[in-house]
């Protein structure tokens, strides 16, 4: 790429500063082609129902972000869009969302009345604004940065930060170290006793009386034993015990009860049928229960007939 | 040397803070510093005043500009003194009687647990006074009026443990907070009057200015006068406030602090030489309360209330001369001066004679003291002497100079107020007798007080609660005690006669205060002859009545006029009638409206908010995205207001 | 072309992002749409050092990123807590702000 609109052309537009200041062929297109994917990228950002995809779409609109800054002759800036935003932030960003849940898809669908319309009408209307007061103004001379880049932008920059700005920067500093030490307080748990060791905790189950052997498996009875399937009791009933409480409050749990009461169902009656019983001496209970497996129920019958 | 004049006050002003941030670490050094700083103050004001003697007559005025308080445009109040004649009398008397009391009051509270604190208060009375007396615009004079209403304050209330202290306290602060009222209006009055509150601002433009101004000003300053010196109808804290120790009633409640209203009064000269009619009735004020603190004084058996009514009495004697005008002015603050020499020699004596009683104060239980007690019964002699105008003694010539002036005041008036003086000096005479044959003479009373029903009346609760009650064995108080009682009782004896003989005092303060002989219907002699001839038959009858028979211990039931006078002649009766009562009418009647109409327009106007807010309230749903919507809109509605700003 | 556009883009950006902070629910993407406006800031703030020529934008734009990143860490943090105590990350759950 080339983000050279340089010395050269700068003091063309110093020579003759009331003509139109004009950027070079190729900045031309390198911008028409990465904005219209820095804006899709945006809104992909906006739309896209899970988290990761919106945290994906941003992390390339901010590359390309960083492209522009470099063409605008903001090559410090450029470099620590990169390395700072799509480097550090966007990855603390995805590994947030992989702490919450990278599954949860939100659901788009509008919970407060007229929020989104007036969102829409809002985000026109001032769009619209900005855009009708930035053609407002005269923005014809464009000094360029040669001048200012002269010793090298870094540099430039540098020679701003420590002296001009060093009070601004000394406080930034301080708010980084608040902001460090505020995460710690936010997610920090404080331990109030001392561990336990093993022998406390195998003591303690113990006298407690409950759940003396290791807690069961998933998947036991059921047709998956993957570990977001609930293992069954011996009544069909799914059981609390034998999933992770983090996907249980997630809503991540798959209940595969019914199912497998169908499945027993339908095995009883295959070997029923086999043994030549007759039907209709199964209780009330198990009547009441199978109302979903029936069909299926019919299915084996068929099949077995 | 105008440049001392802040030293004045700042000398005892660091005492108090020294004193009460300081810690126990003081206690034991805390009275001296008190004295030594006061009497710093002292060395300065008589520095000043040599300094002063040496000017002409005309430039004695000093003044010291600190720093400007408020500069705010159009209104500005700097923190600048004025030293005068009349302010440097004050400040001899402040400085002088103060450090005297304080002297007397190492010996007086050397058994207190807290002195030290006692002695913080007493200089930060004495600090703030100073500023009263030396303040060159009358803010500062206020910043100094309230401060010795809080040393008085906390003085009264000294010994707060005791419920009738701390209700004393509270008393004296609320009646005079009615008088700071009037001095605050009548500040707020000048400023819209006359755009400032210098003392040259205003007594400049006071010529200038409307009669009815100047008299609705004058009345307000008469008001905070009434409430410091407590004159009628804010009189009734005074009594009362002999709660506090003895020291702190000499002080404050006799020499200085009451008479801070003279002083207003008189610094205020211009503005009431313009308004006759706030002259007449500072005269009515000054003469009522002449009157009845002087009923009061001959009916109370308790010797500090007794003396408090004199207190007040006097005091209106100053306040009627004040009223008198220009032919007033300096016979007034004359009084004061001899008044403060006598009246606190006279309530340290009786502080004497209660420190060698054990805190007995009802003079019926006192008697034939003058064999235990010589000094005080010699320095409190000629306190009585001084005060019922003994010929030569001081209150002789400042008391019938102020007869003189009420006589010469001319028409029907003067010859009402001449004999309101009159009056006021036999009866003056007549309790002051009273006071002094109970208190030294006849029999010795206290013999059997260790039998004495506990509910005789007027007796001080105080006597009661130490549970003294072991028969009393009186003796003379130690000489840190009686020799600034000697002091004042010389004060007493030579005051009167080192101003009057030649008008040496007239003719010190004339410059200030002004002065004018008016034409008195009877001559100089005659008035002299009629008070002396008073002052024989008031003390005769005295005699007659206390020093013929014997006193009874428990007081006779006496005649409806003693009863009342007893009970301060109702005057907590009829501010309980007229004020507490008529306060609880009108609030009830306002309550009343305010439930009906006041209630039903913000009732009706809330019902509709109500209605209103029943309504939007629904847009406030709680989710913080909607209120990011209401932000957003918000933003964009600023961003096309001011790019339509720019347009236009 | 007249780098003006880059300030079109800018304010286009920018109005996505704010869009995006209104409509959606969940916390982080809320989140990354504010990151998503402080970026077209930043773009607006680069546009427009190199229109005055000299190099203070930049400086802005620098101290942009410095306090995205911190709010970047207290937010996330924030985010983090919320999810345990309510098990969920929806900006709606939080509706607290009503009696």
């Amino acid at each position: 790429m080339s983000p050279l609109h340089p010395g050269g052309l700068d003091s063309a537009a110093a020579l003759a500063a009331s003509t139109a200041y004009h950027t070079s062929t190729g900045e031309a297109v390198q911008f028409w082609i990465l904005g219209v994917v820095a804006v899709i990228g945006a809104l992909c950002t906006v739309l896209m129902r899970k988290a990761v995809h919106s945290a994906l779409c941003l992390a390339g609109t901010m590359i390309i972000l960083a492209v522009f800054y470099l063409a605008n002759g903001a090559y410090f800036l450029g470099i620590v869009q990169i390395v700072v935003y799509t480097g550090a932030i966007m990855m603390l960003f995805l590994f947030v969302v992989m702490l919450v849940g990278v599954t949860a898809a939100d659901s788009l669908k509008e919970t407060i009345a007229g929020q989104r319309w007036l969102a829409a009408l809002c985000g026109v209307g001032f769009g619209i604004l900005l855009i009708a007061g930035i053609a407002n103004a005269s923005l014809r001379s464009w000094n360029g940065l040669g001048r200012a880049n002269a010793a090298g932008n870094p540099q430039g920059l540098a020679a701003l930060i420590f002296t001009k700005y060093v009070f601004a920067f000394e406080l930034t500093g301080a708010l980084l170290i608040t902001a460090a030490v505020g995460a710690m307080v936010l997610t920090h748990r404080e331990r109030t006793e001392r561990a336990k060791s093993q022998r406390e905790q195998s003591e303690e189950r113990i006298r407690a009386g409950r759940q003396l052997p290791p807690l069961p498996a998933p998947g036991v009875y059921a047709r998956h034993n993957a570990v977001d399937i609930a293992g069954l009791l011996p009544d069909g009933t799914p059981s609390d015990l034998t999933v992770n409480k983090t996907l249980k409050g997630r809503g991540q749990i798959r209940d595969v009860s019914q199912e497998a009461i169908a499945d027993l169902r339908a095995l009883e009656q295959r070997s029923e049928s086999r043994l030549g019983r007759e039907r209709g001496e199964g209780t009330g209970k198990e009547r009441r229960a199978d109302d979903d497996a029936r069909e299926e129920r019919g299915k084996e019958e068929g099949v077995t007939r | 040397m105008d440049n001392l004049i802040a030293l004045l006050i700042a000398a005892p002003l660091l005492g108090a803070a020294v004193l009460l941030c300081g810690g126990r670490a003081l206690d034991r050094v805390g009275p001296l510093v008190g004295t030594v700083l006061s009497g710093a103050s002292f060395v300065i004001g008589a520095v000043l005043f040599a300094d002063m003697l040496g000017k002409g007559a005309g430039d004695r005025t000093m003044t010291q500009h600190l720093f400007a308080w408020v500069p705010v445009a159009g209104f500005k109040a700097d923190v600048g003194f004025q030293l005068d004649q009349l302010s440097m009398t004050f400040v001899l008397l402040i400085s002088g009687v103060g450090t005297l009391i304080h002297i007397y009051s190492i010996g007086y509270m050397a058994h207190d647990e807290r002195r030290r604190r006692f002695f913080g208060y007493l200089n930060l009375f004495v600090a703030a006074m100073l500023l009263l007396v030396l303040a060159s615009n009358y803010l500062l004079l206020y910043m100094g009026w309230e401060g010795v209403g809080l040393a008085s304050y906390l003085l009264i209330g000294f010994w707060q443990h005791k419920p009738s202290a701390a209700t004393a306290a509270k008393k004296a602060f609320l009646v005079n907070r009615v008088g700071d009222m009037g001095l605050s209006i009548a500040i707020m009055l000048m400023f819209t009057t006359f755009g400032t509150f210098s003392f040259g601002g205003v007594f400049g433009a006071a010529h200038g200015a409307t009669e009815g101004k100047l008299t609705a000003i004058s009345l307000m300053l008469l008001l905070a006068a009434c409430g410091k010196s407590a004159q009628v109808p804010l009189q009734s804290w005074l009594g009362d406030a002999m709660e506090g120790p003895t020291p702190v009633s000499a002080l404050i409640h006799a020499a200085t602090m009451v008479t801070a209203g003279v002083y207003l009064i008189t610094r205020s000269a211009d503005l009431f030489n313009g308004a006759p009619t706030a002259q007449l009735a500072v005269v009515v004020v000054g003469g009522v309360t002449l009157l009845f603190g002087a009923i009061v004084g001959c009916a109370k058996d308790d010797i500090k209330k007794s003396l408090a009514g004199s207190t007040m009495s006097q005091i209106g004697y100053m306040i009627l001369a004040a009223g008198l005008g220009p032919i007033g002015y300096v016979f007034a603050i004359m009084h004061l001066v001899t008044h403060g020499f006598f009246k606190a020699g006279l309530f340290l004596g009786a502080g004497s004679v209660m420190h060698g009683m054990n805190d007995e104060v009802d003079m019926r239980k006192y008697g034939g003291l003058r064999k235990y007690m010589p000094v005080t019964f010699v320095t409190f002699g000629l306190g009585y002497l001084a005060i019922i105008g003994f010929p030569g003694l001081s209150g002789f010539f400042s008391k019938d100079k102020i007869v003189e002036a009420a006589f010469a005041k001319g028409g029907t008036e003067g010859w009402i107020l001449g004999a309101v003086t009159l009056l006021g000096a036999a009866i003056t005479a007549y309790y002051m007798t009273r006071m002094m044959l109970m208190t030294f003479f006849g029999e010795e009373r206290w013999r059997n007080t260790a039998t004495a029903s506990p509910d005789a009346p007027d007796v001080e609760p105080a006597a009661e609660e130490r549970g003294r009650h072991a028969e009393p064995h009186p003796h003379e108080s130690p000489s840190v005690m009686t020799i600034p009682m000697i002091v004042l009782a010389i004060g007493s004896v030579g005051a009167g006669a080192f101003f009057g003989v030649g008008d040496r005092f007239l003719r010190w303060l004339e410059p200030v205060t002004g002065h004018s002989e008016g034409n008195s219907p009877v001559s100089a002699g005659v008035v002299t002859a009629a008070t002396l001839v008073l002052l024989v038959v008031g003390a005769g009858i005295a005699y007659l009545q206390y020093g013929r028979r014997p006193v009874p211990a428990r007081a006779p039931r006496g005649s409806l006029l003693t009863r009342a006078a007893r009970r301060d002649l109702l005057q907590d009766d009829f501010n309980h009638v007229v004020l507490v009562r008529g306060g609880e009418h009108l609030t009830r009647s306002l309550v009343y409206v305010d439930h009906t109409v006041v209630d039903g327009v913000v009732n009706g106007t809330a019902a509709s908010f109500g209605g209103l807010s029943g309504r939007l309230r629904k847009l406030q749903n709680g989710y913080a995205r909607s209120y990011a919507l209401s932000m957003f809109g918000g933003t964009a509605v600023i961003v096309a207001a001011t790019l339509l700003m720019r347009a236009v | 072309m007249n780098p003006v556009y880059y300030l079109y883009l800018a304010s286009l950006l920018f109005t996505i992002g704010a869009a995006g902070v209104l409509i959606r629910r969940n916390a982080i993407v809320v989140f990354m749409c504010v990151e998503l406006m402080l970026n077209a800031c930043n773009l607006a703030f680069v546009a427009f050092s190199r229109l005055h020529g000299n190099l203070d934008g930049q400086i802005i734009a620098f101290f942009t990123m410095v306090v995205a990143a911190a709010e970047v860490v207290v937010g996330l943090a924030i985010i983090v807590s919320m999810f345990r105590a309510r098990h969920s990350a929806s900006v709606d759950d939080a509706s607290l702000m009503k009696l």
